[in-house]
């Protein structure tokens, strides 16, 4: 570990958060777009966790963050796949397009 | 070339392709395979840190928990037309246009970020228990940013015990209300 920067992990993480972004814009389906936000989220904790490794100053508050981030992670995925289940039985699809219904 | 060297190289670039398989999957189950991947991928990646409680609570929470909610998702909403959406090929074109400005973007900055290769390693589970429990300050060395230059305001001894209890109330209620949301119906009409 001694000769690996933090570098390496930062360009990771910057990856892991564009493929989120791509998977968020692109997808048509709404449980790919909640996949893309796990995605985006794990970029995040990458991040978070790499700084408590590489910062002293920063060395239990970067494992604080990832944790709370995981735990605020699962709530975020059950309430998201609750609305996505509502929204299936109410329109028979999961495809985020035909949610239009506050068009003006 | 050493051996952390080579492991992070073996396991960021298994976690890169399984996130490209994320978005280049059309079939959702694939889809979520793939996710199931890049999430293992990522606890490795913790681990590879020295972060090993982060990362086996990764592995519990998220591989455990947060991925199975997802296939559920998906077997109870995957009908054949819908397991495979097709995407327009401009909103692909938008979308690979922001994600690579993004990677461009977030690349730049980080190669202006300078740390000394570090030799200490992460504390272990001990102080992070602590920390949660309000007893240490989790970094009283720790600098305050955002102050003039020239002053030095003394950090306040405070841990994180207020938020991990705000965490685990909103974790109750949020469960409470998905469980609320994702009811079935048919009792009304009955």
């Amino acid at each position: 570990m001694s000769e690996l920067g933090i570098q390496p992990f930062l360009v990771l993480s910057a990856f892991l958060f564009a493929c989120g972004v791509v998977c968020v814009a692109s997808k048509r389906n709404a449980i790919g777009v909640l996949m893309g936000v796990e995605l985006i989220l794990n970029a995040a904790n990458v991040n978070l966790v790499a700084f408590a490794r590489f910062n002293p100053a920063f060395r239990l508050d970067g494992q604080v963050f990832a944790l709370l981030v995981i735990v605020l992670a699962a709530a975020e995925a059950a309430v998201a796949l609750a609305i996505i289940l509502n929204f299936y039985n109410n329109h028979g699809t999961v495809d985020v397009d035909s949610a239009d219904e506050l068009q003006g | 070339m050493s051996l952390p060297v080579l492991l992070f190289a073996v396991v960021a670039t298994v976690t890169a392709c399984s996130a490209l398989g994320v978005v280049l999957a059309r079939n959702v189950v694939r889809m979520a395979v793939w996710l199931l991947f890049t999430l293992v991928g990522v606890s490795l990646l913790y681990f590879l840190l020295g972060a090993e409680f982060v990362g086996a609570t990764q592995l519990i929470v998220y591989v455990g928990g947060t991925l199975i909610l997802i296939v559920f998702g998906v077997m109870l909403t995957a009908q054949a037309p819908l397991r495979e959406i097709r995407t327009r090929p401009a909103e692909w074109l938008v979308g690979g246009l922001v994600g690579a400005l993004l990677f461009g973007l977030l690349v730049a900055v980080s190669y202006q970020i300078a740390f000394p290769p570090s030799t200490h390693a992460l504390p272990s589970v001990a102080p992070l228990g602590l920390t949660f429990l309000g007893v240490t300050d989790a970094s009283p060395t720790g600098d305050v940013t955002g102050v003039p230059n020239g002053v030095t305001v003394p950090r306040t001894p405070v841990a994180y015990l207020l938020p991990f209890e705000i965490v685990s109330v909103h974790l109750l209620v949020v469960l409470v209300g998905a469980a609320y949301l994702a009811r079935a119906k048919r009792r009304v009409r009955s």
